[in-house]
């Protein structure tokens, strides 16, 4: 449930989201893109027209954040997409819960809130009118607070019951043929339990590691099932829900919670006061370890977030000069279209190892965490073997 | 002093170039990092093949660690070229 909330309210997403339609975005991206093909002069000679031009950078940007409708293809208008929920709570006008398509792609108002750069705004109009007639009321907008079903959350929700169906019947499946050989979906996830238990448990973790697996198996299934769903371009994937940092800063705060609550006395000590060291230089020592204890699970956020972003800008970029050169003309941009399909099945390749890398290296940091909370220390003067 | 610079660099819109090359910055030290671990990793399976699955294992976590350092430089990057 945390999860959910955090997608919605994080105001840094929001502040990320909100200012990227801006012309120096546009421009950043297509000095990236054009850079790597140090074809800047025909790039600057080919932008001087003007509006219904292709914008790279709002493309990739729209297609890595989250949205209240779930995108299938077209643009602006004409663009076809599948109309998801919106829940908002303002205190004075009380529960609204109505679908986005009552929006019209930003065009309309309804019930007091529009669409505005994605976001949903409340106005002083009530009623249905063309949004561009309509004024923001900034004050209700304040008050507002959406929890609508977006394009993550219906994403995320749709990953859940993928796991709850894949392990349900897995484990019916051990309830049935007890004693025998793993059959179906049995023999796919066996070897990825056994390898969470034996790879990244018991080496990092030690005896006590049976507590720890439930954890560790469902942050490992979660962040590579929806990396997974995330490399489908259509419906049900195409979401970027391990990119959101709203559902990587959860899972990283559950791993901070987990490490913090199940610390012994020896962990303590060796943040507090490392045992061996000179006082003077736990003066140094110490704020160091306990800005540790906060670096670690940021740098967990930050690098599950970011490389599944990475890789979907990455992705995303290598389409766009198909229609960057194209409209330069349709030669160029066909000839383009080869390599830029090739580059993208080449990164698709990639990220479905980095995907997986990606849960694995999260797994194997919260397990070593976990393990460096609960170590025994026997012998004096050794140091703890894994920082940040 | 300092204020009114950065105010003059933002409206240059220095900014952008020093984001890229923060990040630019930021990449090269975790690209010497990461391969430096991944020639001693080389090196070490090529001495005692029979440790692979241990030094692989380890390999991939020491450069996840470095990777994290580079993902912040580009976070800010990013951050810089989103606010303004």
């Amino acid at each position: 449930m945390t999860t959910f909330a955090l997608t919605f309210e994080n105001p840094h997403f929001v502040a990320m989201t909100q200012s990227t339609h801006n012309k120096s975005l546009k421009g950043f991206f297509r000095l990236l893109i054009t850079g790597v093909f140090l074809l800047t002069a025909f790039s600057s000679s080919a932008s001087e027209e003007s509006s219904e031009k292709f914008d790279a950078g709002k493309m990739i940007v729209e297609h890595i954040t989250d949205a209240h409708d779930w995108h299938l293809w077209g643009e602006g208008h004409s663009s076809v997409s599948v109309p998801l929920p919106v829940i908002i709570y303002n205190s004075e006008r009380g529960l609204s819960v109505f679908m986005s398509s009552r929006f019209h792609h930003e065009e309309m108002s309804y019930d007091g809130y529009k669409l505005e750069e994605g976001k949903v705004v409340a106005v002083h109009e009530m009623g249905e009118m063309e949004a561009s007639l309509t004024t923001v009321n900034e004050e209700a907008t304040a008050h507002s607070y959406d929890l609508s079903i977006t394009k993550n959350v219906a994403s995320l929700l749709f990953s859940i019951a993928l796991l709850l169906w894949i392990f349900l019947s897995v484990a019916s499946a051990y309830r049935r043929n007890e004693g025998q050989a793993p059959k179906g979906l049995q023999s796919f996830v066996e070897p990825l339990i056994v390898f969470v238990r034996d790879e990244i448990a018991k080496p990092s973790i030690g005896p006590k590691y049976m507590k720890y697996m439930p954890y560790l198996l469902t942050v490992f299934f979660f962040i590579w099932i929806n990396n997974l769903l995330g490399l489908i371009p259509i419906i049900p994937g195409g979401a970027n829900v391990t990119g959101n940092i709203a559902v990587t800063m959860t899972l990283a705060l559950i791993t901070f919670i987990i490490t913090t609550v199940s610390a012994n006395k020896n962990y303590w000590q060796h943040i507090f006061a490392m045992p061996g060291v000179p006082a003077g230089v736990l003066v140094l020592l110490t704020p160091i370890e306990i800005l540790g204890v906060f670096l670690r699970p940021f740098v967990l956020m930050i690098r599950l977030f970011a490389n599944i972003t990475a890789g979907h800008i990455i992705a995303l970029s290598f389409f766009s000069l198909i229609f960057i050169f194209g409209e330069m003309s349709t030669g160029l941009g066909l000839g383009v279209s080869v390599f830029s399909v090739a580059f993208v099945i080449f990164m698709s390749l990639l990220e479905l190892l980095v995907a997986f890398l990606q849960a694995f290296v999260f797994t194997l940091l919260s397990a070593i965490y976990f393990g460096s909370a609960i170590e025994e220390h026997h012998h004096e003067g050794h140091e703890s073997s894994h920082s940040h | 002093m300092l204020s009114s610079i950065l105010l003059e660099a933002g409206n240059l819109g220095l900014g952008y170039g020093v984001a890229a090359l923060g990040a630019g910055l930021a990449a090269l030290g975790a690209g010497v990092g990461i391969g430096r671990i991944g020639g001693s990793a080389l090196e070490s399976i090529a001495r005692q093949p029979e440790a692979s699955g241990d030094i692989r294992a380890n390999m991939i976590l020491t450069a996840a660690l470095v990777e994290g350092a580079a993902f912040f430089a580009m976070v800010v990057g990013l951050l810089v070229v989103f606010k303004s």
